[in-house]
């Protein structure tokens, strides 16, 4: 079931971006997003659109492949797009069709707006391609980690997270096993009024409630018993090493602010 | 009711980067009133095919044929669930499939799905309650405050209840203790004895394949590589080991035995009566004399 | 020779409010000396779980006392006694922490504050042991039954512990999971003399015990070498327990005439007896 999806899917690998330090990336990326917005003219966001081609080519991931991750959000890039072009009055009339007026700073805004878009999907996309879930998961408990001071509970919390992350495909797996037992005892949950379907849910949900607490009990026991007390004395197996290509790769970023600043109209 | 599969094939996630062929070009055939053993190394494809028995999957290439219904990748989902009505199918750990607040009701799922009437669903529901000897008063029980043998009875239950005319086991005794898998199994067999039921077993152990089923199909890397009477299957302990796959303990206790005592290998013996008798008959005791 | 485990008279129930309420656990005693690798058997909710939990402290038992290395568990000691065991559970799916192979085996590392470099050491050792070395950067989801249990005895031996507790740890696999767990385990005791409770149904792999523990009903049926407590032949199938094959093999043959040593344990024994029988046929 998990097979299916690709979209946000890590993908190991060995490149320039592979390598790079999870915390590098996560404060590459956020930074980018922010810069983004930065560009307002076809220069800017002619240099932002090469940046991202530039990072993607650098981190060795199959475009077609990307591409096809970015199915699911083409749909609201082409919506935000037509919203621009037919709501935008300005500039000269370039094409006109009945009712429908496309004007040229319509037909700019939408461009800008989706090229906008594209950069930070494909941006996002990169860092959890490129990334293991668990290493995100890592460089944001180690970026978190001041917040300690405020006694918010960062250890815990990416804990759960690794921990969810760990059991996803299980319990994918689990959904389709009871789902299989259930259609052989006859339930059907793809026909019948709502009701009918809201009620044919029930045998799915008690049995996947049931296993995850059975689960999460296991679990707990399990980490008990290697010496589980949460996160005081513990020391970290996976270290996090920050060297030259992650000081190379923000420098760049800052390259590019600094660019786009000027570009700047 | 004979089921057959003509040149099946299926992949998982087909047209997706992730996509794993799992069956090729499997021929089958499990005739009606059989007791059919499926053996296989892990990840050979024994669930895989036996979801295909009932419609739970489509085959992606070939044809599954069930009595007179045909399945192919063609098949609408409406068309199945007649299917699922004659062939009950006891998954891995059946117990997690429970859920109604009390194991009377949890029985009656499956013949209410298949439009039995309430009363005759409550009934049956109680017959094999009492069929699988599960203590008095288990009916009104949650199926959750149950030990975990119970729980597997009651999961079977719910299965029987639906009265099939084929009865298919994924690995139905793992994780009970020896008593209870020995119970369970035995139980098995008196129905497919008494009713005539057919029935599909996929076990990883061999001795239940030899003691329990009259025809086998051998899996390996998704591919049915033989089929036969277990006599035959077991015969060649060499063929059966390139599968990754053993003999039964009588096997190979027999043909230790044999090789010590300068034998050439006998038949198979497949249950350890048999395997008594036929060293019985060698020592010139017990049974025949040699 | 070392006491390292010790119970007394331990008696444990779920529901200590019930005065009617069935002890789990009922006056239970044995004692395990280093080096020592016990099989305890008995049918389904006899009270062999508890009784593993008790040891390692994740229950106390309401009467009785549980010894560890020589110390009475207590709350107090609890996870320095702790430190120095490992225990392996049934499902394997449900006891893999980490995000992968080498993560899973470092946690009661990290847990126990083991600095880096050793702990980097410690887990390479570790998946040396059970045969899982180039599995190191493996997700759960790509390992098979076998391989996940195997990690699990990794991530119990990486703290280097005196006692390794295993429940069932092989009852989800297929013959060759098990298989491989019981080569690994066997592998251990030859190397390194780890005391070894083993919970199981799986007679065969009690016979390779040195004490064999029978449980019935949350109390010690019998206790002894698996020589005496196959013995007892019948006592035990009426408990829902099973022979060894050899044993069942055994009672067949007298059944025909065929005389064999009682208390013939394994098959290598037994065919032998048969062959001499022939020869002097
Ligand atoms: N939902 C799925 N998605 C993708 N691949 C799958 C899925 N289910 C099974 N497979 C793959 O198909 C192949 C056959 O699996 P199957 O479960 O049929 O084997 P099996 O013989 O039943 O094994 P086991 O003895 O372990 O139960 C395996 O390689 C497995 O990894
Ligand atoms: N968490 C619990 N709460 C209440 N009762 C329990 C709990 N766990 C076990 N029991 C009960 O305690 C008794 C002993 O159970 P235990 O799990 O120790 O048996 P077991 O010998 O390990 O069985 P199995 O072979 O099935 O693993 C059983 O009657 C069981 O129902
Ligand atoms: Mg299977
Ligand atoms: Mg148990």
């Amino acid at each position: 079931m998990m097979e299916k999806m690709v979209f946000g899917r890590y993908i190991p690998g060995d490149s320039f971006v592979h390598r790079l330090d999870p915390r590098s990336k996560l404060i590459f990326v956020f930074i980018f997003i922010a810069a983004v917005f930065l560009a307002n003219n076809t220069v800017s966001y002619a240099l932002l659109l090469a940046f991202t081609l530039l990072s993607i080519l650098a981190s060795k991931v199959r475009i077609g492949f990307l591409i096809g991750g970015l199915k699911p959000v083409m749909f609201l890039i082409a919506f935000t797009f037509l919203l621009h072009i037919f709501f935008t009055k300005e500039g000269d009339l370039l094409f006109q069709l009945g009712f429908l007026k496309i004007y040229e700073e319509g037909l700019r805004q939408g461009i800008y707006i989706s090229i906008r878009f594209l950069v930070l999907v494909l941006m996002t996309s990169l860092l959890t391609l490129t990334t293991s879930p668990i290493s995100i998961t890592d460089g944001l408990e180690v970026l978190l980690n001041p917040l300690k001071k405020v006694k918010f509970p960062v250890h815990e919390l990416a804990l759960m997270m690794s921990i969810s992350l760990r059991f996803i495909p299980t319990l994918m797996d689990e959904t389709d096993k009871i789902l299989k037992a259930q259609l052989a005892r006859g339930s059907d949950i793809s026909s019948g009024t709502m009701k009918e379907r809201i009620q044919a849910v029930v045998p799915l949900l008690v049995p996947l409630f049931v296993s995850a607490f059975k689960r999460a009990e296991d679990l707990a026991v399990a980490m008990e018993v290697r010496g589980y007390r949460g996160g005081e004395g513990r020391t970290r197996y996976r270290q996090l090493k920050w060297d030259w290509r992650d000081t190379t790769a923000l420098l760049i970023l800052l390259a590019v602010i600094v660019a786009l600043w000027f570009l700047r109209g | 009711m004979d089921i057959a599969l003509e040149q099946v094939g299926y992949t998982y996630a087909a047209g997706t980067p992730f996509q794993k062929q799992a069956l090729h070009d499997v021929n089958v055939r499990i005739p009606s009133g059989s007791y059919t053993a499926i053996i296989g190394h892990t990840g050979s494809g024994k669930s895989t095919l036996l979801q295909h028995l009932n419609g739970l999957l489509k085959p992606t290439a070939g044809i599954v044929r069930i009595g007179d219904t045909q399945v192919t990748k063609e098949t609408k989902g409406k068309q199945l669930k007649p299917i699922r009505r004659k062939v009950g199918i006891v998954f891995q750990f059946p117990e997690h499939q429970l859920f109604e607040e009390n194991v009377l009701k949890d029985i009656m799922f499956g013949p209410l799905n298949f439009g039995v009437e309430e009363e005759e669903a409550k009934a049956r529901a109680l017959r094999w309650i009492e069929r699988l000897g599960l203590p008095e008063g288990t009916a009104e029980k949650s199926p959750f405050d149950l030990s975990g043998g119970q729980m597997r009875r009651v999961a079977i239950a719910g299965v029987l209840a639906m009265e099939p005319d084929v009865l298919v086991l994924d690995e139905p005794t793992a994780g009970l203790d020896p008593a209870g898998r020995k119970e369970i199994m035995d139980l098995f067999y008196e129905l497919h004895e008494q009713r005539d039921m057919t029935t599909i077993l996929v076990t990883h152990s061999m001795e239940d394949a030899a003691r329990y089923a009259d025809h086998m199909i051998v899996m390996h890397d998704g591919m049915d590589v033989l089929q036969g009477p277990p006599g035959e299957v077991f015969a060649d302990a060499e063929r059966l080991a390139e599968w990754r796959l053993g003999v039964p303990r009588t096997v190979s206790f027999q043909r230790l035995y044999e090789e010590g005592a300068g034998l050439p290998p006998g038949p198979p013996a497949l249950t350890e009566e048999q395997l008594a008798a036929y060293l019985a008959a060698d020592l010139g005791k017990g049974g025949g004399a040699s | 020779m070392e006491r390292i485990l010790s119970l007394q008279d331990v008696r444990f129930t779920y529901t200590p409010d019930d005065p009617d309420g069935r002890h789990a656990v009922d006056g239970v005693s044995f004692d395990m000396h280093a080096g020592e690798w016990i099989a305890v058997v008995g049918h389904n909710g006899s009270g062999k779980s508890t009784l593993a939990r008790l040891m390692i402290g994740l229950l106390f038992p309401q009467e009785g006392t549980v010894g560890l290395f020589g110390d009475t568990l207590t709350e107090d000691n609890l996870w320095e006694k702790r430190s120095q065991m490992g225990m392996v559970f049934q499902n394997p799916d449900n006891q893999f922490v980490g995000a992968t192979v080498q993560d899973d085996v470092a946690f009661a590392l990290e847990n126990n504050g083991i600095p880096f470099e050793e702990m980097t050491l410690r887990v390479q050792n570790a998946l040396k042991q059970v045969k899982m070395d180039t599995f190191l950067d493996h997700e759960p989801q790509h390992l098979s039954g076998g391989q996940k249990q195997r990690v699990a005895i990794a991530g119990a031996l990486a703290l280097r512990p005196r006692l390794l507790i295993l429940d069932e740890a092989t009852s989800m696999l297929d013959p060759q999971g098990r298989e491989e767990v019981i080569r690994v385990i066997l592998d251990l005791r030859e190397k390194t003399g780890l005391s070894v409770i083993s919970i199981t149904h799986d007679l065969e792999e009690a016979l390779l015990a040195d004490r064999v523990v029978v449980m019935n009903g949350g109390r010690k049926f019998a206790e002894g070498t698996p020589q005496e407590v196959f013995l007892k032949g019948e006592a035990l199938t009426e408990l829902g327990l099973d022979l060894p094959f050899a044993m069942r093999l055994s009672a067949l043959l007298g059944e025909q005439g065929i005389g064999t040593e009682p208390g013939t344990m394994t098959e290598r024994k037994l065919v032998e007896q048969l062959w001499t029988l022939r020869s002097n046929r």
